[in-house]
Formats: C-alpha cells, sequence, structure tokens
C-alpha cells in the first residue's frame, strides 16, 4: 500500500508541526528578553526617542513574526496531528 | 462648541451602541451569527483593556515618566504573542468546562470549591471597584472640559454628571448582559457594541496623533526633536519598575475579570485566537504609537499646571479643532463605558453565581419543593449585582473626590486582581496544586495587597495615618505599608507587586505540597492539565458503541415523544434513511446535546449523552455541574411533576371509568339472564296454573280460585315490570311531561310515606322527619317526585337489616338548593356497588326477596335528572343514605 517515500513525508510533516509549535512557545521568551533591553540601558545618556523608536520597531517585529505564524497555528487547531504523532510529553504533563 | 450639543451628540451615540447591540442580539438569536462571531470581533473585542486609563492616562502617564507607559501594553502583548501557550490552554478549558468567570474557573480547578470562587469574587469587586470610579471620573472630567471652557464646574455638577452616567451605564448593562441565561454566558449584542466603541477609539486616538504629529508638531522628524528637547527627553525608566510593570499588565491581562470574560467567555472559536495573537497587538501597538508626542506637545502648548490626563482632549480644543476633539471625546467614552460594562456583567456573573445563589439556595433548603423561578431568581440576582457594582464604583468616586491620578488607580487594581495569577497558571500547569494552597496563597496575597497598595491609596490623611506609614502599625516597624520587613527604598508599585505575588505564589506552592487533594480536585486537576490529551480540535463526539435507540429513548424523556421523534426522523430522513434511527454520527450528538442543553442545561445533557456514549471522558465536573444546575434540573421537573400528575389523574379516571365499563358488562349479561328470568318465572307459572286450568275438570271452585288468582298475580308482576321498562326507557329519551306546580316538601313526603305504609312484611320501619325543613316549598313536578321518594323508601324498606330499621328525613340546603337526605340504620352498601347501583337492573345482593327488577334507582335518577336535581348515594352515614338534590328554588314570589 505504502511507496517508500509516504511515510517519511507525514513524519516529516508532523515534524513541522511539533517545530511549529516549539517556536511559538519560543517567541514570548525572545520578545520578553527583547523588550527587557532597555532596561540595560544607561539612564543618563539614552534618549527617549531613541528607546521609542527601538521599542516600537522590536514591536512591530514582534507582531509580524506571530502574525507570520498564526496561520500555519490555526491550521493546526483545526485539524489536528495528522501523523498521529504523541503529543510531546513537555506540552502536556 | 456648546454642552448642549455635546450632550446630545453624546445621547446620539449611546442610542446608536443600544441600536448595535439590539440587532447583533436579534441577528445571533435567529442564528445568523455571520461576522458577530468573526475574528475580527473577538480581536476588537479584547480591546477593552484600553479603558479611559489608557486613552486619557497613557498621555498623562508619559507626561510624568515618559516611556514607561509603554510597558503597560508590552505585558499583554507577550502574553498574546505567546498565546499557544497559555491562551490557548485557558480558551479550552473554558470551553470544556463551560465556564462563566475567572472565580470559576478557579472554585472548579480546586474541587468547586465555593470558598475560592467567593474570595476571588471578593478580590473582584474590591479590585475593580476603584478602576470603574476611575471611568467615571475619567468621563466626567472630560464633560467638564467641554462644559467649563476649561474653567472648573462646582463639584456637585461633576457627582451630578457621574451619576448619570453610571445610571445609564447600568441601564444598558442589565438590558443587553441579563438578556438571557445561557450555559455560555455569551453576549453578542455587547460584544458587537464593544467592538464598535473600539474601532470610534482607536480612530479617536489615531486622528488625534495623526493631527499632533503632522499638523501640530510639523512631520515625524521635527516631532523626534522635539521630544528630545522636552522634559520627558531623558530615558528614566527604573530596571525594577519596567519589569514590574510588564510583568504586571501581563499578569492583569490574563486576570481581570473583564478581559476573562471577552477572552475565554465570551470565545466562540478558538482559531480566533491565532488572528487575534498579532491583530491585538497591533492594535495595542497603534494605541500606543501618539502617546509620547501627544504628551511632549501637550507640556508644550499647554500652559503650565494643565492635567496631562486631558491632553488628549485639551489640545485639540487649544487649537480650535472642535470636531476632532469631539471625536476625542466620543473616543474616551468609548473606552470608559466599554470597560464599565464587561466589568459589570463579568463582575455580576461571579456575584450571582458565588454569592447570592448560593446563600439563596441555602436559605430555601427548608422548603423541599422548588417551584420553577430559579431562573428568574438568577437574572435579578445579576441585574442587582450590575446595579451595585457600578453604585459601589459611583460611591468610591464621591468619596475618593476624584483626586488622584489616573495612573495610580489602574496599578493598584492591577495589582489587586494580579494576586489570581499563581492559582490559575498553577491549576492549568500543575496537577500537584490543591485547594488549601490556592486558598491560602490567595489571602496572604490578597492581604498584603490590601496592606501595602489598596489602603496607603487613600492617602495619608485616609484609612492609614501618617504613623503608620513611617513607624508601622503599633510601632512595629517590619509591617510599614511601603517598607515591609524593612526593606526601604523599593518603588511602592514595586514594592507591593513583589512582595504580594512573591509570597502568594510561595505559599501557594508549599500548602500544595504539603496537602493533599480530595478526589474531586484530582479529577479536575487532572482534567485542566490534560486538557488538550481528551481533546485534540473540537471536542468531537466518538459514538461508535452508541445506540441510537438508546438515544432516541432518553430524548424522548428529556424532549417529549413527538419532538424527539420528529428531531431523529428528520435527521434520518437528511441521513437518506427512513425510520427513526439514524446513524450516530458526531455531528449528530453535538446537534443533540444543544437540544437537550435547552431542556435540562448544557453540563447536564453533555453528562447523560456521554452515560450512553460511554464516553471516556466523564468529569466529575460534569457531573458535579449537574448538581450545579439544580435549578434548571428542578424546574424541569416541578413541571414534569405536574405533567406527571396530571397524568395520574386522567389515569385514574380512566380506571374507574374502565372499571364501570368492566362492571356495566356485568350487568349488561347480568340484565339478558335477569329479564328472561324475570319475564320466565311469572310466565312459567301463568302457563303452567292456566294448563291445569284448562285440563282440570275436577278442581274445586277454591282451587280455581287460587290458581287464577297466582295468574293474575304474575301478571300484575310482568305488568309492572314492563311498566317500569317503559317508564325508563321513556325517561331516557327525554319524551316525559312534567306537570309542574308549587308544592310543600311535606306534602309530598306525606304522599311517598302513605304510599309505602302498607308495603312490607318484616318488622316496621321508624320514619324521622324534620317537618321544620319540610315546609321548604318548591315548584316541581310532585308525582314524579313522590315517585323517587316512595322508591327510597321502599327501598329502605326492603334493605335494611337492622334489627329496629329506622330512617330519617332531613331536608337541607346546599349551595342554594334544597337537598333531602334519606339515611337508614343498616349496614349500608358496599363501595364497591356503590358505582352502579343506579344502573338499570343493579342490585347489591342477589337476594330476590324484594322483588324489585333493580330498575326503581335507575328510574329515580331519571326522574331527578329530568326535574333538574339529582340523586347521589352518600357515603360514611352509618347506613345507605341517598341524597336527593333538587333543583334551585324560583324566586318564591314568582
Amino acid at each position: 500500500m505504502a511507496r517508500p517515500g509516504d511515510p517519511k513525508f507525514l513524519a516529516r510533516a508532523g515534524y513541522r508541526r511539533r517545530r511549529m509549535a516549539d517556536a511559538a512557545r519560543l517567541v514570548p521568551l525572545i520578545g520578553a528578553v527583547l523588550m527587557l533591553v532597555p532596561v540595560l540601558w544607561p539612564g543618563t545618556e539614552t534618549r527617549t526617542s531613541g528607546a521609542m523608536i527601538y521599542v516600537f520597531v522590536t514591536w512591530a517585529g514582534l507582531i509580524a513574526v506571530i502574525g507570520a505564524m498564526s496561520r500555519p497555528l490555526g491550521r493546526m487547531m483545526r485539524d489536528p496531528d495528522p501523523g498521529a504523532e504523541p503529543a510531546p510529553a513537555g506540552d502536556e504533563d | 462648541m456648546s454642552f448642549d450639543v455635546l450632550v446630545t451628540l453624546c445621547l446620539a451615540y449611546v442610542l446608536l451602541l443600544f441600536a448595535v447591540a439590539f440587532w447583533a442580539d436579534k441577528r445571533a438569536a435567529r442564528g445568523r451569527m455571520g461576522w458577530i462571531r468573526s475574528p475580527a470581533v473577538y480581536t476588537l473585542s479584547l480591546s477593552i483593556y484600553c479603558t479611559a486609563w489608557t486613552f486619557y492616562g497613557a498621555v498623562g502617564y508619559a507626561a510624568r515618566s515618559g516611556m514607561e507607559f509603554v510597558t503597560i501594553y508590552l505585558g499583554p502583548t507577550l502574553v498574546m504573542v505567546g498565546w499557544w501557550t497559555v491562551l490557548r490552554r485557558l480558551v479550552r478549558i473554558g470551553r470544556i468546562q463551560r465556564i462563566t468567570s475567572v472565580a470559576d474557573l478557579i472554585s472548579s480547578r480546586y474541587g468547586k470549591s465555593n470558598l475560592l470562587g467567593v474570595l476571588v469574587t471578593v478580590l473582584a469587586v474590591v479590585g475593580t471597584t476603584p478602576y470603574i470610579a476611575l471611568q467615571l471620573q475619567s468621563v466626567t472630567l472630560s464633560f467638564d472640559v467641554f462644559a467649563g471652557g476649561g474653567v472648573r464646574a462646582d463639584g456637585d455638577s461633576l457627582t451630578q454628571t457621574a451619576l448619570f452616567i453610571a445610571g445609564g451605564l447600568a441601564i444598558f448593562t442589565i438590558v443587553f448582559g441579563t438578556r438571557n441565561l445561557d450555559a455560555n454566558e455569551r453576549h453578542h449584542g455587547v460584544v458587537t457594541a464593544i467592538a464598535v466603541e473600539a474601532v470610534v477609539k482607536l480612530v479617536a486616538l489615531l486622528a488625534v496623533g495623526i493631527f499632533v504629529v503632522f499638523v501640530a508638531g510639523g512631520g515625524a522628524g521635527a516631532t523626534l526633536e522635539a521630544i528630545d528637547a522636552s522634559e520627558i527627553s531623558e530615558w528614566h525608566a527604573g530596571p525594577a519598575r519596567w519589569m514590574t510593570m510588564i510583568f504586571l499588565s501581563g499578569a492583569a491581562f490574563l486576570c481581570l475579570p473583564r478581559m476573562f470574560q471577552v477572552m475565554v467567555v465570551e470565545n466562540s472559536d478558538e482559531r480566533h485566537l491565532a488572528i487575534a495573537s498579532w491583530a491585538f497587538p497591533l492594535y495595542l501597538f497603534l494605541m500606543s504609537l501618539f502617546v509620547v508626542p501627544i504628551a511632549v506637545v501637550g507640556l508644550d502648548v499647554l500652559p503650565e499646571g494643565a492635567n496631562p490626563d486631558l491632553f488628549v482632549l485639551t489640545i485639540p480644543l487649544a487649537y480650535d479643532r472642535d470636531a476632532l476633539a469631539m471625536l476625542a471625546f466620543l473616543g474616551g467614552f468609548s473606552s470608559a463605558t466599554s470597560m464599565v460594562i464587561v466589568a459589570a456583567i463579568a463582575l455580576s456573573t461571579m456575584v450571582s453565581n458565588h454569592i447570592v445563589m448560593p446563600i439563596w439556595l441555602n436559605a430555601r433548603k427548608g422548603g423541599a419543593t422548588v417551584s420553577g423561578d430559579v431562573r428568574t431568581v438568577v437574572i435579578q440576582a445579576r441585574r442587582l449585582s450590575i446595579a451595585g457594582v457600578l453604585a459601589l464604583g459611583y460611591l468610591y468616586y464621591v468619596f475618593s473626590g476624584g483626586g488622584t491620578a489616573l495612573a495610580a488607580i489602574g496599578l493598584i487594581s492591577f495589582t489587586g486582581l494580579a494576586q489570581v495569577l499563581p492559582a490559575m497558571l498553577g491549576g492549568i500547569f500543575w496537577r500537584g496544586a490543591t485547594r488549601a494552597g490556592a486558598a491560602a496563597g490567595l489571602s496572604a496575597g490578597f492581604a498584603i495587597w490590601l496592606w501595602t497598595s489598596f489602603l496607603p491609596s487613600f492617602g495619608e490623611a485616609g484609612l492609614l495615618s501618617a504613623s503608620v506609614f513611617t513607624d508601622g502599625p503599633f510601632g512595629l516597624s517590619l509591617l510599614r505599608p511601603q517598607a515591609l520587613f524593612g526593606i526601604e527604598g523599593l518603588d511602592p508599585v514595586v514594592h507591593s507587586v513583589l512582595w504580594s505575588l512573591l509570597v502568594n505564589a510561595v505559599i501557594f506552592c508549599l500548602v500544595s505540597v504539603l496537602t493533599f487533594p480530595t478526589p474531586v480536585e484530582r479529577l479536575q486537576g487532572a482534567a485542566f492539565v490534560n486538557v488538550f490529551r481528551y481533546s485534540e480540535g473540537a471536542p468531537g463526539w466518538t459514538g461508535s458503541a452508541v445506540e441510537a435507540e438508546d438515544l432516541l429513548m432518553m430524548s424522548q424523556r428529556l424532549l417529549g415523544t413527538a419532538e424527539a421523534q420528529l428531531l431523529f426522523e428528520g435527521e434520518a430522513a437528511g441521513q437518506g434513511k427512513s425510520g427513526y434511527i439514524p446513524d450516530v454520527t458526531p455531528a449528530f450528538l453535538e446537534k443533540l446535546e444543544r437540544k437537550l442543553a435547552g431542556s435540562v442545561g448544557a453540563a447536564t445533557a453533555h453528562a447523560m449523552l456521554l452515560q450512553i456514549t460511554g464516553g471516556v471522558s466523564v468529569t466529575v465536573e460534569d457531573l458535579m455541574k449537574v448538581a450545579d444546575e439544580a435549578q434548571q434540573i428542578l424546574e424541569y421537573s416541578s413541571q414534569l411533576e405536574a405533567k406527571s400528575q396530571e397524568l395520574g389523574r386522567t389515569a385514574r379516571q380512566l380506571k374507574e371509568a374502565n372499571d364501570k365499563l368492566v362492571a356495566l358488562s356485568v350487568q349488561k349479561d347480568g340484565f339478558l339472564s335477569q329479564i328472561s328470568h324475570e319475564l320466565r318465572t311469572p310466565m312459567t307459572s301463568i302457563r303452567s296454573f292456566s294448563e291445569i286450568l284448562m285440563h282440570g275438570e275436577t278442581m274445586t271452585p277454591e282451587e280455581r280460585q287460587r290458581y287464577s288468582s297466582i295468574i293474575h298475580d304474575e301478571t300484575i308482576r310482568l305488568t309492572r315490570l314492563l311498566d317500569d321498562l317503559l317508564d325508563l326507557s321513556v325517561l331516557e329519551n327525554g319524551q316525559v311531561t312534567l306537570n309542574e306546580a308549587d308544592w310543600t316538601l311535606e306534602a309530598i313526603l306525606d304522599r311517598a310515606v302513605a304510599a309505602t305504609e302498607r308495603a312490607g312484611p318484616g318488622p316496621a320501619m321508624t320514619i324521622d322527619r324534620d317537618r321544620a325543613g319540610e315546609r321548604t316549598r318548591i315548584r316541581t313536578d310532585g308525582d314524579r317526585l313522590a315517585q323517587v321518594f316512595i322508591n327510597l323508601i321502599a327501598n329502605a324498606q326492603k334493605y335494611c337489616d337492622a334489627d329496629a330499621p329506622r330512617l330519617r328525613i332531613v331536608v337541607r340546603e346546599r349551595q342554594g338548593r334544597p337537598v333531602v337526605d334519606f339515611m337508614d340504620n343498616g349496614s349500608g352498601i358496599p363501595q364497591k356497588a356503590q358505582a352502579v347501583i343506579f344502573e338499570k337492573f343493579a342490585r347489591v345482593s342477589d337476594h330476590r326477596a324484594a322483588g324489585g327488577a333493580g330498575l326503581g334507582l335507575a328510574i329515580c335518577r331519571e326522574v331527578m335528572h329530568r326535574l333538574g336535581g339529582g340523586i347521589a348515594y352518600l357515603p360514611g352515614q352509618g347506613g345507605a343514605a341517598f341524597r336527593v338534590t333538587l333543583p334551585r328554588r324560583q324566586a318564591e314570589a314568582a
């Protein structure tokens, strides 16, 4: 029934999905780190305008990244796990 | 711009919101959700995070502390960006466990503990009240800006404005927030109206910002230069505050009752989160983008001492842009109203579900009967709670004097509500979290928050005296509200957040580790933490082993036979099958569950289906929901009870009728044999005696005399029998003519007694009369009535088996009708015979000694019927007793 290529393809799709979920968990952490960078700035030398530009650019970048991920993640919610892999233990326990 | 125009515009805007809410509710009720349940509306509804505190307060915050204001929006951004980890789980749990509020989430997770529900509810009310006051204050102040043209109106009129606003909001919230008592607590009208308000406030703030940057400020580059040249050019955000604010706002975003309401409870599709994950941060981004420029221009343009919290409004006014100012005003108005509305709904749900209803149910425990008015009680409780919450906000506004800067109140509120965070996150990620831990942590955090943040917010002249601030309570310097344990120099907000959440989380974890959860908690813990394990994707039904017939049987019990059969037949037809048994598809099961939920409540329906389908995940929660929704079940069961009583009555009547029919059928057989017997006996003797006479030439005259008299007697008996039958048939066919005349009962009774005197072997019967009563005058057919009386007296003579038979005849009046009771002292008529004695040929005992054919009482009944009265057996009189009811007396003068 199965040609040699098929299972590999399915497994690959499942693998991609799991890495996508990992990325989704990672984004807020990266975001948090980026947003905490201003804490390290020395108070007297930093201008508000520069801080503003940094914060808003980072913010926009974060929105763009999670925006790009929202479609595949939404699809994952609609039809979960075609590869029928067990969910990674870290997620559920 | 005149104040009147402003008020008119404001009212028009409110009317528009009413219309939108009404229209959306209507549409939703017709099932045409369309874009009402779209991700766009969901995202926009999340914008109630941006209250008047954002709209006016952010600029004020920026004018005081520069870029730090942005932390309030970075926290929620990070939470939204991390939706896959926390929010997705929260929304899924909310849907599967049918959570109605943040208090419900906590109480449900920790074994349905009402203590925790009450704790969170109290925390939410205490924490939200200042926030509602804040909204009232900002709207009132913005009115004031227009009304006074800069000159501050007197305090009374401000208070009055606040009162009107609070009242109006209460009405809107009550109308659209308590329309239905859905199991899922969704308010489409309110959410749609809030989405509209979200657009208004975003457009308003963007318009002011664009105006400030490109018209007043002279372009982006010039604005950046102006920022660097302003008072807030220096970056002086302390690291502690920066981190604390991001954390605090993120925590509050999850824990605020109003956010939980729109994010989890009103969520209709989990996938909306995927869109909102970028769309809502974008909304916050746009809301924040122009805050610093507006603050800088305001500080630059407006006179010294102008309230920075109102720059959004006063800058357009300073440039004489009335339309823009108006838009800004509507934006602020929208921000305040939408927050208050959703907060009031969320709080009222908590208050009614966790405080009012438990008390009410407890108070009614004594009475076992539960009527169907429970729904009404819930809705009334919600309405009262909404009014109560808004009244509290108003009172707080009045008593606090509305002086504190907006940002300070907001942060205090955030810190209070963030106390729920450890219990919430612990609850959804850690199976080991226990009720005791949650309760201890929450209480500790709550107490520290009250001490370090809430009470000091009233100022040194407020609830805490100045000496408490400097020396601690009772001189205990370790407990100084803003320097706990002697650690000084922390910013008050950082201090309060640090201590309250730290102690809260540590105690929560420690107590959870040390205590042992109850079975219900453990089950709920597993259900919450493993929510994705059993319900990946939509929580569909896997009904392989389900018997459609069982489902039909159950549905019939709940929906009624006709409706259930219609539903099943329709489904079967939809599947291309005939008959009543469709294939059990998951879609069908879901449809059925929704249908059943309409009768018994969602949780019960779910649990019942689970029982039949043998679903793997019957949670205790499901079963407890069953208990929880007792009101619905009891309401339903009281209806059922009424119905079953009615059925019982009908069944009894049917049984009676059936018994009577059976008896009549027996009687009919009896009648046939009786009548042939009755006719045959005299006929036989007549024939034999006439044959003797025919052949008996040798007979003596005495013998002939005797035989012919026997023949004569028998023919008389036959005639009498035939007369009776004829009489009865005439009466039954209504062919009788009555000769009505005026009589006294005495006269008729005299006739009847006289007519019965000569009859009678056996001991003579004493008849007691009631001469006084007998003077009653009636208009009737005296002969016929006498016939009835004669019959009754004769019967008494025949059947009374007492040694000294005695008949009492009493005349009374019952409901304006004269009645004559005939009561003897015999053994009476056995109960089983009472039902048939008025039927033809009914004889109680078989002894024919009396010689009647059993037609007497039947005739009596027909006669009385014709006369407009009645006759009935009167049980329980110590003997046989009959009551003859005479027709209502005609006017005596007539």
